[in-house]
């Protein structure tokens, strides 16, 4: 039985990742996980210098999920290199390095030091994260800035870069292929849909940042719908990812095109989601005599 | 070693209006220190994410654990429900817990606010000191005030002057004539701001318990966080995670 898939040139033991900003950079996680048995670990997203991120509330309950909004609070990528990239190379998983940045040259700040090491398998660029003023979402959500964006961050980066796409836009297959057409060799989607909460007894909104990102498994249907035209649009794969739960969630994903999928918001809900997830997949392949898990990969249309 | 685990309801019973006492039956009850807390699991899917309830009590020996916790919201109303036999998912133990060693030997104060009277318990019963436990309520429902007096001398508030004290926890302090060399406290915010204040001018230390909206309860999705004086060691920004730096800081060091 082969579980592996092949990423832009990167081989994952299984397609099971963890969504960036839901495990750290998964130390935390390593009490409840054995990082070795993920696909790939995907950190939280990480900018040129410190950022402090929103003040609180930064995150609140919703039906069958969670908005956040946090604003991408990270030590920058000097604590980052020294401390995080050290810790997870002592495991056999693959590292990608989620980057945010503000502008530009931001972006380019942390690829070009990313790229000076070894360890990282690749590099997602953050450009739909919905809680921060400048930067992230704003080239995220016209195809025109995705493009340049993408095509600015491909020429300095020495790793594969996956572009993480945004849900808040009219047409996800115009977006995934300006990704494309600009170089991305891998798509992940979707970052969290934006939603608001407000609080009737205190008359105030529930997230101090008024809007948040919202992740869990109520807006997986939408998710399983972005990433099935997503990976209609483009050629290069697809990571899915939205309110996964299981691994019956994870093979929709993967039904729908997905090439590998990421456990987001259930890791805070359960800490040994992904290494169950990863699991699953085993099970749900003996079940069907799957002797290839690339065999469901957007296996729905055939 | 943080754990999720299936612990087992023993008993509760609801001890003051909205107020529930819970028993539960977990390995857990073996390392719980007196200011750590449980992150707690509604069973309904629509409530997905852990409930933050601190420590009240433990019973290492026998594997119990008890929580004092008030009704909130969906989650801890499903919890008032839940019956002798029934089995909940648990994630401990979590948090830093009170720095025991700060108050030992020493004329201390261990106050608590409200549902922040419960963590006090546990910390009364281990700390060895001399102990002045200030415990403020909003009404004559003095819920734990037996189980307090058992580890030092209780002095209550009430808000609407039913009993003890009218006032808060610093009238009441004030109206005894009471001092102490080191300040243990839980309770809400306008109480700590005010603990931090009476710390400051006093210069004495004060080891505050704060709570704040939380998603994972370990650390790693970073919206549980305060202030601080210092730059924090995880981000480097000025900002401490409640649920594993804390829940307890030091006063002066956590911009309230």
């Amino acid at each position: 039985m082969n579980t592996q898939v092949t990423i832009a040139g990167v081989t994952l033991k299984n397609p099971v990742m963890t969504a960036s900003g839901t495990f750290g950079s998964g130390m935390e996680y390593s009490e409840f996980v054995d990082l070795n048995r993920l696909g790939a670990v995907v950190t939280k997203g990480v900018a040129n210098v410190p950022w402090p991120g929103n003040p609180t509330p930064r995150v609140a309950e919703v039906y069958g999920g969670m908005l956040n909004a946090i604003g991408l609070q990270n030590p920058g990528i000097d604590v980052f290199l020294e401390r995080d990239i050290p810790f997870l190379k002592q495991y056999d998983t693959k590292i990608i390095v989620n980057v945010c940045g503000k502008t530009v040259e931001d972006y380019v700040d942390v690829v070009e030091r990313l790229g000076e090491e070894q360890a990282v398998a690749m590099l997602e660029i953050n450009v739909s994260c919905p809680n921060v003023k400048e930067g992230a979402i704003a080239f995220g959500q016209k195809a025109d800035n995705l493009y340049d964006i993408t095509k600015e961050v491909k020429r300095h980066a020495r790793q594969p870069v996956i572009m993480k796409l945004s849900p808040n836009v009219t047409d996800i297959a115009e977006m995934a292929k300006a990704a494309e057409a600009a170089g991305a060799d891998a798509l992940s989607l979707i970052n969290t849909i934006t939603g608001m909460k407000i609080d009737i007894h205190k008359r105030r909104f529930a997230l101090a940042n008024k809007t948040g990102g919202m992740s869990g498994p109520a807006i997986k249907p939408i998710a399983v719908r972005m990433v099935y035209q997503a990976a209609h649009a483009v050629r290069i794969p697809v990571i899915g990812m939205g309110g996964i739960a299981n691994a019956e969630d994870a093979v929709e994903f993967l039904l729908a095109g997905a090439s590998a999928v990421s456990i987001g918001a259930m890791n805070f809900v359960d800490p040994y989601t992904s290494a169950e997830v990863v699991e699953g997949i085993g099970r749900y392949m003996e079940q069907y005599h799957v002797e290839d898990v690339t065999d469901l990969i957007g296996a729905v249309d055939r | 070693m943080k754990q999720k685990h299936t612990a087992k309801v023993l008993s509760q019973r609801e001890i003051a209006p909205d107020i529930f006492d819970m028993w539960i039956e977990t390995p857990l009850a073996a390392d719980a220190k007196p200011g750590q807390f449980l992150g707690i699991y509604p069973k309904d899917k629509s409530t997905l994410l852990p409930r933050p309830i601190s420590i009240c009590e433990t019973d290492a020996g026998q594997a119990r654990l008890r929580i004092v916790y008030r009704i909130a919201g969906a989650g801890t109303r499903e919890f008032s429900g839940y019956r002798v036999g029934d089995c909940i998912s648990v994630l401990g133990n979590l948090g830093n817990g009170f720095p025991l060693e700060q108050g030992t030997g020493k004329k201390v104060f261990l106050m608590g606010g409200g549902i922040g009277v419960p963590p006090i318990l546990e910390l009364a019963k281990r700390l060895e000191a001399e102990k002045q436990i200030v415990a403020g309520y909003r009404d004559s429902s003095l819920f734990l005030k037996e189980d307090l007096e058992k580890y030092g001398t209780v002095y209550v508030a009430t808000e609407d002057g039913s009993a003890g004290t009218k006032g808060n926890v610093m009238d009441a302090i004030a109206e005894n004539g009471l001092g102490a060399e080191v300040v243990f406290a839980c309770g809400p915010m306008p109480m700590l701001r005010a603990v931090k204040a009476y710390a400051c001018q006093h210069g004495i230390p004060a080891y505050i318990s704060l709570e704040e909206h939380m998603a994972c309860g370990v650390g790693a999705c970073l919206g549980c966080v305060v202030k601080t004086k210092e730059i924090d060691h995880h981000s480097h920004v000025h900002n401490a995670r409640i649920c594993t730096d804390g829940p307890v800081f030091e006063a002066q060091e956590v911009e309230l």
